[in-house]
């Protein structure tokens, strides 16, 4: 464990992404089985212990410290592991390390009740740094300033084998990864993952910004407002997958039993609706509803069937990975296109379509049409090289991503509560209102959002000091401010919504501009707001 | 729950108003008459009409406002009769060079501000000393139990093997140009350093005025003077703003580290893109802060900026007196 801890001390104050890897690879290359393959986990998708979560840690420390303390504490530093590894309180015997392995072990065993009395028999096992990176294995998400790519790119660079390849046999394997180190590490035969339901990682798109593409070379799709998903059916068994790789299969039942064949395809999933597309869509396409209405779907582990016939679930192609045992990804972006064509007779209408290709004469043309798009509540424009391969990942050039221009509206800020990670200690989070009248004849403030983005380091001390000077109450964790500030805030769309007092809710809302100088009363009102809903 | 506050010392947004003597300690605007505790520049601001310190913190002010004017010098342990029948004794701070606590007496009461303080060894000034008063008026800089200075000789161990194992580069260490910057040289020097330490250029005059009051630094040197190849291996200080700036491409592949109370914190490092954190701090810790709570024995406390909270709810919890004091203008991102 010290040596874990000691990586990932040097991994949180190392800038130099090649200085990353070469520290990640090092401790690859140099520790034994399994302890780098729990590492490995824990550096990447995290690791999940049942009995272990933020809630554990906190109780466990209320129990040893006054929970006021604690509270004010885990508030400023805004980290639980972090907060809990540096207030325990120093063990009076020589600390004894247990291995990465053991305590994975012990951390596996431990059951809602044991936890807490083992967990902290393993903490007085150990020094602050072995405390803090006990902690962050335990309750996943390091913080630390490493990707699950930088993460397999490190593996790759350890043992000199593709990181593309680490990637294909990544997501058939759980920790802590024998097979892949038995490959790379040993030599031995890769991992079979032929006739498994697994992720691959799919192609991503470059904003394009500035950048303009000749059609002749571009395909233009829409981008739709829903979430990206994988399709995958292997054998008897079909899964779907997030943008990030998570098995989201049990939120989407009526998706398993709907592909006929053995395929891998990337599309949108969207819900029955009349929103996306506008009408002309939902002749031609079958309408799909606005996020908001998907939102009512996602990050519920079981379905109602009142929810199933409410919100169904179907999925937008894209496009096609592989398809019948055959790897497609080698192929041009149009002989892909030209396959799924083909195979979406064999599918059925309920549950799927495509995302249809959009016409334009040229650029300029397809700038209008995107302009035009506003009512649609569709992101924007998604631009395809015609001959570009399915890579997994970003690659400049080949996918661009075109959206559309964000609403802007003024607010005021009345509440702040402080971040955590880049931002911890610093207020960062932000609520913001709107009038619900005239200011002048004595309207009030409601709240309309939150936003913890869109402003630069510098922007971010001043905006901390801001809070801190003008608080006028307390409320926890949360300060009331005495509502003097405009932010300019941008937004992708706003919906009705029953969760804020306001009646509104935004998607996507950032500090666009902090404006200083301008009078609050100046800033914006609900109807403002409302204007702007499309739903 | 607090004791009624007696009228004449009042703690308002912009210092506190000692009004027998119509008189401010650490105000933080110019005020006729101000006593100052020392000389950070949110405790020292300029322009005051009378400006009442130790001289060596009016030494500080004078150099960086290039003026003597109304400078009222009391040294530790003296005491000056103000108007009003108000005594103001000044006693030692422990935080950086001339800074003091100011103890006030009047009809009977004696109440201490504290302005910012340490119970550690500091080779550049002398040690706080502990006073029996009614009101004790501390800071809360590191005002929370995650906040435990680990003992300097460690953290100047790890910046001595930081700089042992990369002989080709330079350790840039980010530290405040008044007091942090040489503590942590005089502490170098302690731990057996004796190569030269190369300064940003804002360092120096600060630095020349320290060893003209006594304190020993060794040799120094000047960034501007030298060349990179000069500079490999060296120790390099910096005030924290330069860490980053584009001031620090003429040095040797530098490994930036930063001498301060918030390293104990690793976002903290990271949001300054801290490399090598150094814990290292002229403010109490948050047992130093409780335990001089507790050794002064006030039956009152007053805490001001910082995390005043979490040293309020302390003292609730062992039955002391306290209330928190929202004085604006104290800001101590650096330290």
């Amino acid at each position: 464990m010290e040596q874990l801890a000691a990586l990932l001390d040097a991994l949180v104050y190392t800038r130099s992404r090649n200085e990353k890897l070469r520290l990640i690879a090092e401790y690859l290359r140099t520790t034994p089985d399994p302890d780098r393959g729990w590492a490995l986990a824990a550096l990447s998708d995290g690791l999940d212990f049942p009995a272990v979560k933020s809630s554990t840690i906190r109780n466990l420390l209320k129990d040893r410290i006054d929970p006021v303390l604690w509270t004010l504490s885990r508030d400023f530093v805004g980290d639980t592991a972090e907060t809990a590894s540096l207030l325990w309180p120093a063990p009076e015997r020589p600390p004894s390390p247990p291995t990465v392995g053991e305590a994975v072990e012990l951390l596996l065993a431990m059951n809602r009740k044991s936890v807490l009395g083992e967990l902290p028999e393993l903490l007085d096992r150990l020094d602050a740094s072995g405390r803090y990176a006990l902690l962050k294995l335990a309750t996943g998400g390091m913080r630390i300033g490493v990707s699950s790519r930088l993460a397999k790119t490190a593996f790759a660079h350890a043992f000199n084998v593709s990181v593309d390849e680490v990637e294909e046999y990544w997501h058939g394997l759980d920790a802590p990864f024998d097979p892949l180190f038995a490959w790379a590490a040993r030599g031995e035969a890769p991992p079979d993952i032929e006739n498994l339901p697994t992720f691959r990682p799919f192609m991503l798109a470059h904003p394009l910004e500035d950048t303009v593409v000749d059609l002749a070379d571009y395909a233009a799709e829409w981008k739709w407002d829903g979430i990206r998903v994988q399709l995958v059916r292997a054998g008897d068994e079909t899964r779907v997958y997030s943008r990030s790789g998570d098995d989201i299969s049990a939120t989407f039942p009526e998706l398993l039993d709907v592909l006929p064949f053995s395929a891998v395809l990337d599309g949108e999933l969207l819900v029955r609706g009349s929103t996306q597309g506008g009408p002309e869509n939902a002749r031609t396409q079958g309408g799909a509803a606005s996020f908001n209405a998907l939102q009512q779907r996602l990050g519920r582990k079981t379905v109602s069937k009142k929810m199933l016939k409410e919100f169904p679930a179907f999925v937008r192609l894209y496009d096609v990975l592989l398809l019948e045992g055959q790897d497609l990804r080698e192929q041009p972006w149009t002989g892909r296109r030209a396959q799924l064509e083909s195979l979406i007779v064999r599918l059925p209408e309920s549950h799927f379509d495509i995302s249809k290709v959009v016409e334009a004469r040229d650029f300029d043309h397809l700038a209008k049409i995107r302009e035009g798009s506003r009512d649609d509540a569709i992101e924007g424009l998604m631009l395809k090289r015609k001959d570009s391969p399915y890579i997994a990942g970003r690659r400049v050039g080949y996918w661009y991503k075109w959206k559309r221009d964000p609403l802007l509206i003024d607010c005021v800020l009345m509440y702040a509560q402080r971040g955590s990670g880049k931002r911890s200690s610093f207020y960062s989070d932000y609520t913001f209102g709107c009038w619900d009248g005239d200011p002048d004849a004595g309207a009030e403030l409601l709240p309309v959002g939150k936003a913890y983005s869109g402003f630069t380091d510098e922007e971010l001390k001043k905006l901390d000091r801001h809070v801190r000077q003008n608080t006028v109450n307390r409320f926890g964790p949360v300060r009331e401010t005495d509502k003097s500030l405009v932010f300019e805030v941008a937004f992708d769309s706003v919906h009705e919504s029953r969760r804020h007092k306001s009646g509104l809710a935004m998607r996507f809302p950032r500090i666009h501009r902090i404006r200083w100088e301008k009078p609050v009363h100046e800033a914006d009102r609900i109807d403002a707001l409302r204007a702007l809903i499309r739903d | 729950m607090a004791a009624p506050a007696p009228s004449w010392i009042r703690p308002k947004p912009h210092g506190i108003y000692i009004a027998p003597a119509d008189c401010w300690v650490d105000p933080s605007r110019a005020v006729d008459k101000a006593l100052v505790t020392h000389g950070h520049a949110d405790h020292a601001r300029g322009g005051h009409g009378r400006t009442v310190a130790t001289p060596e913190t009016l030494a500080i002010m004078e150099l960086r406002y290039a003026t003597r004017d109304g400078a009222t010098p009391v040294a530790y342990g003296e005491t000056i009769r103000l108007p009003g029948g108000v005594d103001a004794s000044y006693l030692p701070a422990g935080h950086v060079l001339g800074s003091a606590q100011i103890l006030l007496e009047h009809a009977g009461e004696r109440v201490i501000v504290t302005g910012d303080y340490k119970r550690r060894h500091d080779p550049t000034c002398p040690p706080f000393e502990v006073a029996p008063c009614d009101i004790f008026i501390t800071e809360a800089t590191f005002g929370l139990p995650v906040f435990r200075h680990p003992p300097i000789e460690e953290e100047m161990q790890k910046l001595l093997d930081r700089l042992a194992a990369h002989p080709d580069r330079c350790v840039l260490v980010g530290a405040y140009a008044l007091g942090k910057a040489q503590r942590v040289i005089a502490e170098l020097r302690r731990a057996g350093h004796g190569a030269p330490i190369y300064l940003h250029g804002a360092m120096e005059k600060m630095c020349r005025l320290y060893e003209e009051h006594g304190v020993r630094l060794g040799e120094l040197r000047l960034v501007s003077d030298h060349s990179k190849d000069d500079m490999r291996g060296s120790i390099v200080i910096c005030p924290p703003s330069a860490l980053n700036d584009r001031w620090s491409r003429r040095l040797p592949g530098p490994i930036t580290a930063m001498a301060s109370g918030w390293m104990r914190i690793r976002q903290r490092a990271r949001q300054r893109n801290v490399e090598l954190p150094l814990v290292i701090s002229d403010h109490a810790d948050w047992d130093e802060l409780t335990r001089t709570i507790e050794e002064v024995g006030a039956q009152d406390n007053w805490i001001t900026h910082g995390r005043e909270d979490a040293l309020l709810r302390w003292c609730q919890l062992h039955q002391r007196r306290a209330k928190a004091l929202a004085l604006v203008g104290y800001e101590d991102e650096d330290d």
